[in-house]
C-alpha cells in the first residue's frame, strides 16, 4: 500500500507540524499527518480497529491535536526522571477518544527516541485464550503462549534499533539444553521468543524485567514509555478457567503478574501512559468510565497515586473540525449532511461523541 | 358486529308512578302490539337494509306511546333526582341512569339507556298503499321513491334558478357576482348518512349522481336563493387543532421559560421537562441520551419534533421514562416533546405539527392472544392428517 506524497495545502482544520513534540495549544483540534514512514513502525498493533480501517480508506493517517493528549506530552516534557516513574491514567466516557490520546502520546515517545513498550489492550490476556500453560517457572502461574508470541513480534517491530544496544544483565535459563548468557543483546532474547512460543511468556517476563533495571541507568540510558491500553482488566476477573473448571485470577497469569510489576512504581527513568477501557472489559457495566468504577478497589490501590487526565467528548471546534475533515475526505457523500441544518442533525444524533460521530458518518 | 341492545328504561316507568324497576316487564306492555320484540339501535355505519326490513314492526300509534312514556318516565326521573322536571336535559339523564344503574360492563353500549324513541327506534317507512291496494307515491314502483323524488326536487329547483337567471338576463340585471353560498367547513352527507335520511338503500352510483346534481346546482350563479335546500344536505367538519389544549408557559426563578409534557406508547410512559436556555443537552433518567438509547433509530424518533420546528439547539430536556422496551420509549418520549414544545409555538405552527402526526397519540397495542391460535395472527400448524 503506497502512501502518496501530496503538497499539503493550507486548510483549516489541518496543521503542517507533524512532529508531536512541536505542537502547541494553538494547534488545537487540527488534524496532522502521521508520516507513513512512522506508521508501521510505531503503531503495529496500538490503534483501535476502526482507525485503521479508516487510515486504509482514506490513504492517510490523520490524528486530531487535542487537549488530554497535549496535557500528557506537556507532562511528559517537563518530568523529572531520575525520581520514581509517575503514571497517567486516561479516562473518560465510551468513544471520547482516550485510545487515539494514547496513541499520539506513544507517538511523541517514539519520535523522541524513548522505547515504547505498547500493550493493545490488557483485556484481550484475560479473555479468550485457547491455551493456558501451566508455567514452567513458577508452580501456580498460567502461561498464554500465543499471545505472548504476538507481542512480542511486534515489540520487536516497533523497537527495532534498541535491540541490539540493550545488553542483558543477568544469564536466563530456558530449559536444560537453552539458556541466553549475559551481555547479550536483547534482540536474540526476543527473537528466542518469537521461536520458542512455549516459554515466549517467560522470555516477556525477562524483557521486562531487564527494561525496568536498565531504564533509569546514567550509561546509555534510554527512557521507558509503557504504554497500556484498557488497565483495568489487569485487576478485574477473567473468563479463562482452570481444567476443574475454577476460575482463573489475574494474578496467576504470567504475563498479568510481570505487567503488574511494571505498572508499580518503584523503578526510575520513564513514564506509564494507560487508558482505562469499558469496552472491552469484564463484568463491568456499560455505565461505567471512572477510575474507581472501573479499577475496583485492589486497581485503584496499585494506581494511587497516579495523574487522571479526563478525556471529554468533542468541543465545537473540534467537532467543526472532524466535520470538515470528512468533507474534506469526501466521506460525507449525502448532500444534506453538507449542509447547515444536517451539521446540526449530525451534533444533535451524536452528542458530540467522537466514535457515534464516526459510525453515523459511515454510512452517509 | 351482532346488533347491540339498549335498554331503554323509560318505558319501564309505569304512568303510576311505580317505582318498581323490572326489566322483564317489557312484553306485559306490548303484548297488544307486536309479540316479537327486538330492541335494535342501528347507527349510521350499521349497513342494515333499512327498506327491507318489511312491514313496518312499530306502527305509527306505538311509537306515538313510546314517545308519551318516554316524557312522563323523564318527568319522574327528575323528581327522584331532586331536579326541575321541566329543565331536564338529555345529558342530565344520562348522568342519573349512570347513577342509579351503575353498571361495570365495558361495552358502553352494552349499559342501561334511556333515551327519546325517535334515537332508539329504528326509522321505519309507514305502509306504503291505502286500503285498495294502490301506492301513495307516484313514483313508487321504480322502488327507490325517496331517492328518485329527491332527484326530482333538486332538478326542479336548478330548472327554477335558470329561468330566475334568464329573466334577469332578459331585463339586464344578470351579474355574475352574485351572492354565493359558502362551503366552506362543510361537507356532502356521506352515503350512509343519505341513506339514514331517505330510509331506503341507494346504490354508490345513485349517490354519485346525487352529488353530481348537487354540485351542478352549485354551479350558477344565483343559487343562494336555494341556500336552505343545499344545506340539508351538508354537514359541518369540526376543527381538529382546537382540541388541543395548549398550556401556558411558566418561568422558574431565574426567568428561563420552561414547559412539561407527558406522553404514552405502549405501556411506556414519560416524562419531558423542556427549558429554553439553548445548548441542547439531554438526560433521561439521569444519564446521557446518547447511553441511555444506543440505537440510532431511538435517537432520531428523539429528534424528530426538534428538527421539523427548526429548534434543534434551542432547548435543554430532562426527560424521565418507565415501562415497555427501547423503541416505545422513544415514541412515548416524542410525544412528550411535542406536547412540551406546543406552549413555545404559535396557532400555525401547532397546527402543522398535528398535520404531521406529532401530536397524534399512537393507539397500536399488542393484540391479544385468542383461543385455538398460537399467537394473536400464527395458527397452530395445519397437519393434514
Amino acid at each position: 500500500m503506497e502512501l502518496e506524497t501530496r503538497p499539503e495545502t493550507f486548510s483549516i482544520f489541518r496543521t503542517q507540524e507533524n512532529d508531536p513534540a512541536c505542537q502547541s495549544e494553538q494547534h488545537l483540534g487540527q488534524y496532522y499527518t502521521v508520516p507513513p514512514s512512522h506508521f508501521h513502525t510505531v503503531f503495529p498493533h496500538g490503534l483501535p480497529p476502526r482507525y485503521q480501517q479508516q487510515v486504509k480508506t482514506f490513504n492517510e493517517g490523520c490524528v486530531m491535536v487535542r487537549q488530554p493528549a497535549l496535557e500528557l506530552i506537556s507532562h511528559l516534557k517537563r518530568a523529572d526522571y531520575s525520581k520514581p516513574t509517575l503514571r497517567y491514567l486516561l479516562y473518560g466516557v465510551k468513544g471520547s477518544g482516550k485510545t487515539m490520546s494514547l496513541c499520539h502520546t506513544v507517538h511523541y515517545c517514539s519520535t523522541q527516541g524513548w522505547l515504547v513498550l505498547h500493550i493493545p489492550d490488557a483485556h484481550l490476556w484475560v479473555k479468550n485464550c485457547k491455551e493456558l500453560l501451566p508455567s514452567s517457572y513458577h508452580a501456580s502461574r498460567f502461561d498464554q503462549p500465543i499471545q505472548a508470541s504476538n507481542w512480542l513480534r511486534n515489540f520487536r517491530t516497533t523497537n527495532e534499533h534498541f535491540l541490539s544496544k540493550i545488553k542483558l544483565r543477568q544469564r536466563y535459563v530456558w530449559t536444560k539444553r537453552e539458556s541466553t548468557e549475559e551481555g547479550r543483546p536483547l534482540g536474540e532474547l526476543v527473537d528466542m521468543g518469537v521461536s520458542r512460543v512455549k516459554s515466549s511468556s517467560d522470555v516477556v517476563g525477562a524483557v521486562l524485567k531487564e527494561l525496568r533495571l536498565q531504564a533509569g541507568g546514567t550509561e546509555g540510558g534510554f527512557r521507558l514509555a509503557v504504554a497500556v491500553d484498557g488497565v483495568n482488566g489487569l485487576w478485574g476477573r477473567t473468563t479463562l478457567k482452570k481444567e476443574d473448571k475454577s476460575p482463573v485470577a489475574p494474578e496467576e497469569l504470567t504475563l498479568v503478574h510481570n505487567l503488574r510489576k511494571m505498572i508499580n512504581n518503584d523503578w526510575c527513568g520513564g513514564a506509564v501512559i494507560a487508558t482505562l477501557s469499558q469496552t472491552g472489559s469484564l463484568y463491568a457495566p456499560s455505565s461505567a468510565y471512572l477510575p474507581q468504577e472501573l479499577l475496583g478497589e485492589e486497581g485503584f490501590d496499585s494506581m494511587d497515586p497516579f495523574v487522571p487526565v479526563p478525556v471529554s467528548l468533542y468541543s465545537e471546534k473540534e467537532f467543526e473540525s472532524c466535520y470538515l475533515y470528512y468533507l474534506d475526505r469526501h466521506w460525507l457523500q449525502h448532500s444534506h449532511s453538507q449542509t447547515e441544518e444536517g451539521k446540526k442533525e449530525m451534533i444533535f444524533l451524536s452528542n458530540r461523541n467522537p466514535s457515534v460521530l464516526e459510525r453515523l458518518c459511515a454510512f452517509l | 358486529m351482532a346488533a347491540s341492545s339498549g335498554r331503554t328504561v323509560g318505558s319501564f316507568l309505569w304512568k303510576c308512578g311505580n317505582f318498581c324497576f323490572n326489566f322483564n316487564t317489557v312484553s306485559s306492555n306490548l303484548t297488544r302490539q307486536v309479540l316479537s320484540r327486538q330492541l335494535c339501535v342501528s347507527a349510521v355505519f350499521h349497513r342494515k337494509n333499512l327498506a327491507a326490513a318489511g312491514p313496518e314492526k312499530f306502527s305509527e300509534e306505538f311509537i306515538k306511546k313510546q314517545v308519551e312514556e318516554f316524557n312522563i318516565g323523564k318527568r319522574h326521573l327528575a323528581n327522584m333526582m331532586g331536579e326541575d322536571p321541566e329543565t331536564f336535559t338529555q345529558g342530565d339523564i344520562d348522568r342519573s341512569i349512570a347513577y342509579l344503574f351503575p353498571s361495570g360492563l365495558f361495552d358502553n353500549k352494552a349499559k342501561p339507556l334511556m333515551k327519546h324513541p325517535d334515537e332508539v327506534f329504528p326509522k321505519q317507512r309507514a305502509v306504503q298503499w291505502g286500503a285498495d291496494g294502490r301506492p301513495f307515491h307516484f313514483l313508487f314502483y321504480t322502488g327507490k321513491q325517496s331517492y328518485y323524488s329527491l332527484m326530482h326536487d333538486t332538478f326542479t329547483k336548478a330548472l327554477a334558478v335558470e329561468k330566475h337567471q334568464d329573466r334577469l338576463r332578459g331585463k339586464g340585471l344578470f351579474t355574475q357576482d352574485a351572492k354565493q353560498i359558502s362551503l366552506v367547513g362543510s361537507r356532502w352527507l356521506l352515503k350512509e348518512e343519505l341513506e339514514e335520511l331517505l330510509v331506503e338503500t341507494i346504490s354508490d352510483h345513485d349517490y354519485a349522481r346525487f352529488i353530481q346534481l348537487m354540485e351542478r346546482l352549485l354551479s350558477l350563479p344565483y343559487c343562494s336563493a336555494e341556500e336552505d335546500f343545499v344545506q340539508r344536505y351538508r354537514r359541518q367538519l369540526e376543527i381538529q387543532s382546537s382540541k388541543q389544549q395548549v398550556q401556558p408557559l411558566q418561568y422558574d426563578q431565574h426567568g428561563v421559560a420552561y414547559s412539561t409534557g407527558d406522553g404514552r406508547r405502549k405501556t411506556a410512559t414519560g416524562t419531558v421537562l423542556l427549558r429554553d436556555s439553548g445548548s441542547g443537552s439531554i438526560s433521561i433518567n439521569g444519564t446521557n441520551y446518547v447511553h441511555y438509547f444506543p440505537v440510532l433509530q431511538d435517537r432520531e424518533q428523539l429528534m424528530f419534533p426538534l428538527h421539523f420546528m427548526g429548534v434543534l439547539g434551542r432547548f435543554d430536556m430532562q426527560c424521565s421514562v418507565s415501562g415497555g422496551g427501547h423503541s416505545s420509549q422513544a415514541g412515548a418520549l416524542r410525544l412528550a416533546i411535542s406536547r412540551a414544545m406546543l406552549s413555545f409555538l404559535s396557532e400555525g405552527q401547532v397546527e402543522t405539527m398535528r398535520q404531521a402526526g406529532l401530536l397524534t397519540p399512537d393507539p397500536r397495542i399488542k393484540e391479544r392472544k385468542k383461543p385455538g391460535q398460537e399467537g394473536a395472527r400464527r395458527k397452530f400448524t395445519w397437519k393434514k392428517r
